[in-house]
């Protein structure tokens, strides 16, 4: 189980995320049943809720980096369901994700990640 | 969702949002997961959850739950020829995706390399010269699970496609509004999603001058007589007959007409093929020249019959499925029963347009009892046959191997 520690951090460097991520993409304050008729069409805006992932990648503390470091940018069920890869090519994702992506990822952070990948096993 | 939580500064309610998810440690799974589904991606990992959980959509085989990937259940596709909008395929790159978006204020940016930067609202879009489309939407790696050797990203089966009837204006008619300037070369797509950080690349997507101007290029506002799910691209997206479905740009907001090529990421360096025959080549090759990846090729899939089941000896055994040209209409569709040795044309079912699934038919003379390799295989109004052979690039794009289901017959 994770431990107090590692939750505090996580919540400190989500937040920290957040904010230094802007997230400027709200712009929309969608009046309730907004609607635009024309040329018998009508549109009716949408305002909606996206389920939480509500996941942590599994592992315990093996997976504390992994679980710190990269689900502010996406949940886990993309990285559990690639087949089994070999370091370099979990190397590879892991420093696209950082110099691609601009995942902000303390590069002391990034062995355990990887060695984490490499040890997940292509289950079911 | 309240009108209070809607007011909350983003950083606030992003944060809740984590909070969320922080002290959701002890709880492993939500009740998402009602049933699974094997793909039957070889070496694993295959099984993926069935979720009802998104907004607008109904079940669907998760991939990832954000940013969404949500995957067609195949056995839609033996419904007819039309997707529904329910169980239509998702596919977003970066996580922040607007979870409202208000038709009335919406507008839609066309500037760059034009005599009259435009801001169309909705309503400016209802009242343009409407066209209808039917067009199969499909991602440039779906099938990606099935390449061997496997390769990273998204591990879709064969549910990363849909058709639908697309209801919209011509982008033609958009960009003759705005008045493209001599010297255009491109115009550049931009949708209401962004990067998750910063700094992170915006997903944008270009065209050629001539083909965005081509009169089949278009922007929608309905699928399949609805607005379209939110997930989907709402309220308007843009539609690319024939290529893959990384150009149709969702929540369209942004049209940028450009005076020198896009050297953007998403085009420079993303979505790159082997520019070689199939986008193929041999696992581990380097030094090809790539080019972004552009028109669809031919496939085709058995819908009413499913690999590894047992289906009755001695009876006739109907078989059907749908089938498109890529970018360009079906010429034929055939059926092999003998590992490709000799093909059985089946009837093709009603035409909605070169861009449209289509369904086949026919029925196979009564097996016995023993294995049944079944293959199915297009050709399309350009002459262009499936290949036998599964191409391989390292991106997992494009394949479009003849399909084949094995059966036991009993």
């Amino acid at each position: 189980m994770p431990t107090i520690k590692s939750i505090v951090a996580i919540c400190a460097f989500l937040l920290t995320l957040g904010v230094f991520a802007g997230l400027s993409a709200w712009p929309l304050a969608a009046a309730d049943n907004a609607t635009v008729t024309a040329g018998g069409v009508t549109l009716h805006s949408v305002s909606t809720r996206f389920p939480d992932p509500g996941r942590l990648f599994p592992g315990g503390d093996s997976a504390d980096a992994i679980n710190n470091n990269c689900l502010a940018c996406h949940s886990t069920g993309m990285v559990l369901t690639q087949p089994k890869m070999s370091r370099a090519a979990w190397q590879a994702e892991v420093d696209k994700m950082r110099n691609t992506y601009k995942a902000p990822i303390d590069a002391a952070a990034v062995p355990a990640i990887v060695d984490y990948l490499v040890s997940l096993k292509a289950g079911k | 969702m309240s009108s209070s939580d809607r007011d909350q500064a983003p950083s606030r309610r992003r944060f809740l949002a984590q909070a969320t998810l922080v002290s959701g440690l002890a709880v492993t799974y939500p009740a998402w997961a009602d049933s699974f589904v094997d793909l039957g991606l070889p070496g694993g990992p295959s099984q993926r959850e069935l979720t009802g959980a998104f907004p607008q959509k109904g079940r669907m085989v998760l991939q990832r739950s954000r940013a969404p990937l949500l995957e067609t259940p195949f056995e839609t596709f033996d419904r007819g020829v039309f997707t529904p909008n329910n169980q239509f395929f998702v596919r977003w790159h970066w996580a922040v995706i607007p979870e409202a978006v208000d038709v009335a204020s919406f507008k839609v940016a066309v500037r760059g390399h034009v005599n009259n930067p435009l801001s169309l609202s909705m309503a400016d879009f209802l009242k343009m010269p409407r066209v209808e489309l039917a067009a199969v939407n499909q991602c440039s790696g779906n099938s990606r699970g099935y390449f061997q050797p496997r390769v990273a990203g998204g591990q879709w089966g064969n549910g990363a496609m849909g058709n639908a009837r697309w209801t919209g204006v011509r982008l033609r008619d958009v960009l003759d509004r705005a008045g493209i300037k001599n010297g255009a070369v491109a115009v550049r797509f931009n949708g209401l999603d962004q990067p998750s950080v910063d700094s992170g690349p915006d997903f944008i997507k270009s065209l050629d001058i001539e083909h965005a101007r081509d009169g089949e290029v278009m922007l929608a506002f309905e699928m399949n007589g609805e607005q379209l799910p939110l997930l989907n691209g709402f309220p308007l997206r843009l539609i690319v007959p024939g290529w893959y479905s990384t150009y149709w740009l969702k929540m369209l907001n942004d049209i940028e007409v450009l005076d020198a090529p896009d050297q953007n990421f998403w085009m420079a360096t993303a979505y790159r093929i082997p520019d070689t025959p199939h986008a193929s080549v041999t696992p581990g090759q380097t030094g090809f020249k790539t080019v972004p990846i552009n028109r669809m090729v031919p496939r085709s899939f058995f819908t009413n019959v499913t690999d590894k089941t047992t289906v009755k000896a001695d009876a006739a055994l109907p078989v059907r499925g749908i089938a498109f040209g890529g970018d360009c209409g079906v010429a034929a569709v055939e059926v092999s029963a003998d590992q490709g040795k000799s093909w059985k044309k089946t009837t093709l079912g009603r035409d909605a347009g070169a861009y449209s699934f289509r369904q086949w038919s026919t029925e196979l003379a009564p097996p016995r009892s023993g294995k049944l390799t079944l293959q199915v295989r297009c050709t399309n109004t350009k002459g262009e046959v499936q290949p036998s052979e599964p191409n391989w690039n390292g991106g997992g794009y494009m394949r479009n191997v003849i399909e084949q289901v094995e059966l036991t017959v009993a």
